[in-house]
């Protein structure tokens, strides 16, 4: 049993974090911070091995929480850290490879690649950070920005609906559906924890505060006051349709394990249609006939 | 046929081909498939593509060779996806490619960028088609020259390589994979219509007769080793994978030696500097010309892929008519081997140079010849090939310069 000056003295935490890359950019009041104690902690209840463990992340805030995590880090291209963690998965399956990025990144810029990996259902854990803004490049609209906003961009307020991710990813195949906001800590490390034990592709979405430029223009107040409107709008209801759970302005924010079932990963389902010829072939290649691919030479 | 080892000395240990992933023996083959087979006998065993006509080859064959040797294809949602697909499965320790053609490697630009500011050792085949946008799909061009060089934003510096016939698509091929890992730069096989296209003898040798420029896996442990900081006297680093325990930070921000971002002028200029430096320091080792006659020419025909071709015929034409006329085929065209040019230059009375675009790398030629000699440019805006004639032309113009 810890007594507290030895918590005081050490907290757990800092044995996963790059300490020497500690104060992180993120501004007072913002969410990501919060996510990355919950996913430390989730680290730490799985024990997760550290050197197999990938963080891969694009651009943006939530984007620098890889390099904070004491392990392999990519910062990729705008949009594209699930590409990049798709080739990291296939081509060394013993990795464990998490995509730790935003809303902008992942589901606007990305959005294709989002739809595409949780189809083929490749080993990826992806977390999206929701801030439901722009905030590296100062507070722009995204594709999760709500309706009736103030943002940079849309400085009448937006009109543009806005997605439901959690509906677009349990769609295109995703095998474990969850989002919790940054006040549900310790459901969030929940479902940290279990979705680093599942297989496949699995997507954590976590609402969080943007103080500086999300929350200030739309009077919404501090940091403080947005863990108090989680707490008075979120309502858990675990196995909720997804399709149930779009984010209305003012109106009550659904959390929970929405979606958490069994399907075979890309490499189950191509070793599986390779079958027994699979190892035969590594041993003793067959020669290939030589024919050339007729194409239509449209495209 | 010059085997790979020519130019490769780093003293690091060359390794053998894996033979069970090269297909020895006397093939009919297009360039395409020779392109692929070349890849796999350099040690590619993953790629990830998205289909391009005349590319589509290369990966269609990878897709059925690949689960052969332990490797895999994956057709991505678009060439965003691929290009930056198989810089994942480089850092998982593997060689990767991928191939595409005009409207495909417009995409890919930002992720050349990527991996040429990350240092990630990968290859892009280009086979080349009639630009601009959807252009001409199934026809000859050499348009993507200047894009292979300078297409992504900012400043950096790569290799370029241009076959001009199957059995050169696959040695280019292993030589990419080789220049790849040896300078951890991007390598861009510089293919055209024609060249992807046309089907030819191919003879692969035996694996041990094709030599492999392995990973520069890291001399030091985890704990001791900088990401970006093992730095020989070429200037390229020491490379470690993703799950090896070495905690490596990999970011196309520039960065320092741990591979953490620094966002100041001093940092920039350390970086940048060195990713051109590691390069032009090899400039003699990346002047790959195929070279004829040019002891005593007057005129030297500059070109490349397809058009050497063409062009040989004008060349043969030219000496049966008296002309001293050499020949100066690029096999590598970036870095741009601006030392030997400024050399003939001095000599002789002209360059001739028909490339199928509207002048890309004859600005390079021209500016090499420093005004020494005369550039005679062949524009051509690509469909097909040019006329042998209109090159003899363009010869007897430069001999009577």
């Amino acid at each position: 049993m810890s007594t507290l000056t030895e918590i005081a003295a050490h907290n757990p935490v800092e044995d996963y974090l790059r300490m020497d890359r500690i104060p992180s950019i993120w501004c007072p009041g913002c969410g990501i911070g919060t996510t990355v104690n919950s996913f430390v902690h989730a680290l730490i209840r799985t024990g997760t091995d550290m050197k197999k463990l990938i963080m891969v992340s694009g651009i943006g805030c939530s984007g620098r929480v890889g390099g904070y995590i004491g392990t392999d880090h990519f910062h990729t291209t705008h949009g594209r850290a699930i590409p990049f963690a798709t080739g990291l998965s296939l081509a060394n399956p013993e990795l464990n490879v998490v995509v730790y990025s935003g809303d902008g990144d992942l589901v606007s810029i990305g959005g294709n690649h989002l739809i595409h990996a949780a189809r083929r259902n490749v080993n990826l854990l992806v977390i999206c950070v929701n801030n439901m803004i722009y905030a590296m490049t100062g507070g722009q609209a995204a594709a999760t920005t709500p309706p009736s906003s103030m943002s940079s961009t849309t400085p009448y307020g937006a009109f543009e609906p806005d997605i439901n991710i959690p509906q677009l990813v349990d769609a295109a195949g995703a095998t474990y559906v969850a989002r919790w906001t940054a006040f549900h800590v310790k459901q969030l490390e929940t479902s940290m924890a279990e979705a680093l034990k599942k297989k496949g592709f699995r997507f954590i979405e976590v609402v969080t505060p943007c103080p500086t430029l999300f929350q200030r223009r739309n009077n919404m107040g501090d940091g403080l006051a947005a863990m108090k409107d989680y707490k008075d709008r979120s309502k858990i209801r675990n196995g909720a349709a997804t399709h149930e759970v779009a984010m209305l302005p003012g109106q009550e924010i659904i959390v929970g394990k929405f979606v958490d079932r069994e399907r075979q990963d890309y490499l189950t389902l191509m070793r599986a249609r390779l079958g027994a010829n699979f190892q035969e072939w590594i041993d003793a290649p067959p020669q290939v006939e030589h024919e050339e691919g007729e194409g239509c030479g449209e495209c | 046929m010059a085997t790979i080892a020519d130019s490769l000395h780093t003293g690091r240990e060359m390794q053998h081909a894996d033979p069970r992933a090269v297909l020895t023996g006397t093939h009919f083959m297009n360039g395409d498939a020779a392109a692929c087979e070349g890849a796999l006998a350099a040690g590619a065993r993953f790629g990830a593509g998205y289909p391009i006509t005349p590319s589509t080859e290369i990966v269609e064959r990878f897709a059925a060779r690949a689960p052969q040797v332990g490797g895999l294809f994956i057709q991505m949602e678009d060439e965003l996806a691929a290009s930056i697909t198989l810089q994942g499965m480089v850092w998982a320790g593997q060689k990767a490619f991928t191939s595409t053609s005009g409207p495909g490697f417009s995409l890919m630009m930002e992720h050349i960028g990527y991996a040429a500011m990350t240092e990630t050792p990968c290859v892009f085949f280009n086979v080349q088609r009639g630009g601009p946008s959807t252009g001409l799909p199934t026809l000859p061009a050499q348009g993507d020259m200047m894009q292979a060089r300078f297409g992504s934003h900012g400043d950096y510096s790569l290799i370029a390589l241009v076959p001009n016939s199957p059995q050169e698509c696959f040695w280019l091929a292993v030589k990419a994979f080789n220049l790849a890992e040896q300078f951890r730069v991007p390598v861009m096989v510089m293919m055209d219509e024609c060249v992807g296209h046309m089907t030819e003898k191919v003879v692969i040798p035996k694996a041990e007769e094709i030599e492999i420029f392995p990973r520069r896996s890291p001399s030091k442990k985890p704990g001791e080793f900088l990401a970006y900081g093992e730095i020989g006297e070429d200037l390229v680093p020491e490379m470690a994978s993703a799950g090896e325990g070495y905690k490596i930070y990999v970011t196309g921000m520039t960065h320092d030696k741990r591979g953490y971002p620094l966002g100041n002028a001093d940092a920039q200029r350390t970086l940048i500097t060195r990713l051109f430096e590691k390069i032009s320091r090899a400039e003699d080792e990346l002047t790959l010309i195929d070279e004829d006659h040019m002891d005593d020419a007057d005129v030297a025909v500059v070109s490349y892929g397809i058009t050497s071709r063409v062009a040989e015929r004008a060349i043969q034409l030219a000496r049966a008519k008296g002309l001293k006329v050499g020949r100066m085929r690029l096999k590598g065209v970036w870095p741009f081997p601006e030392k030997r040019f400024r050399e003939v230059a001095q000599r002789i009375k002209a360059f001739v140079a028909p490339e199928l675009n509207m002048g890309q790398v004859v600005l390079e030629v021209e500016r090499c010849a420093g005004g020494h000699c005369r550039t005679i440019a062949m524009p051509h805006p690509g469909g097909t090939v040019h006329r042998p004639l209109d090159i003899l032309a363009a010869i007897e113009k430069g001999a009577r310069a």
